[in-house]
């Protein structure tokens, strides 16, 4: 049986990613999770905007930008923290991970959905990877 | 042969007993790889694939640059040269 994580995120940092993920519809916007890792989940306190590359299907499609990441995980070694994760937005759809997403995802990270309606923040859910499957974690802001 | 590092992104640590970086000699980006290999076999499964090429998910930078803009595996490092794996990251609402 697979423990549910709790993935914590800071007011600051809930309130970034809103603000990034409302800028950009209808659009994606993608970008990197920052923060600290332990046994009952990942602390979140920074998130880093990228660039998504996927402009003819910016939509509904994202990629992201390889030297952001770069750039973000420099950033957080500089401050002992690490890259925990991805956040990407759903616009006019439920934050729920697609097979598309689940294709590109990787095991260990948290992946971050903003749903997006009408270019409202909507909803902000958080999945990992287990095993080929995504299962949900909770988020403590 | 020149002392490289190969920094490692969170998902991958599970297969470097949770090593966030590791320091290894080599000449190209594939010697590194291959080095790092020799202890970390899981690791390097997750970055080549049977044939040897880079995985699709995979990004490999050395400093500030993609391979896939240099010469790809066979891109030399110099000495204290940094090697970035990054998992490739997309996805879509469909």
């Amino acid at each position: 049986m697979t423990t549910q994580t709790t993935l914590s995120l800071t007011t600051e940092a809930r309130e970034h990613l809103t603000a990034l993920a409302e800028s950009a519809y209808p659009n994606e916007a993608c970008g990197a999770l920052i923060g600290r890792g332990n046994d009952a989940g990942p602390s979140i306190h920074e998130v880093a905007s990228a660039e998504n590359l996927n402009r003819e299907r910016a939509h509904d499609r994202y990629e992201l930008n390889p030297v952001d990441l770069l750039k973000a995980e420099e950033r957080a070694a500089s401050t002992g923290a690490e890259v925990l994760g991805i956040w990407h937005t759903h616009p006019d759809h439920p934050a729920i991970p697609s097979e598309t997403d689940r294709l590109a995802a990787w095991e260990g990270w948290s992946y971050i959905i903003v749903s997006v309606q009408k270019g409202r923040c909507d909803s902000i859910r958080s999945w990992r990877l287990v095993e080929d499957a995504f299962i949900e974690e909770l988020i403590q802001s | 042969m020149t002392q490289v590092t190969i920094r490692i992104p969170t998902p991958l640590r599970t297969f470097t007993n949770g090593a966030s970086q590791l320091t290894v000699e080599a000449a190209t980006v594939r010697d590194a790889l291959q080095a790092a290999g020799t202890e970390h076999v899981e690791l390097l499964a997750r970055i080549l694939d049977d044939a040897g090429d880079l995985r699709t998910f995979v990004n490999l930078f050395v400093g500030s640059k993609n391979i896939s803009q240099l010469d790809g595996l066979d891109t030399p490092v110099a000495e204290g040269e940094v090697l970035s794996i990054l998992p490739a990251v997309a996805g879509g609402d469909r």
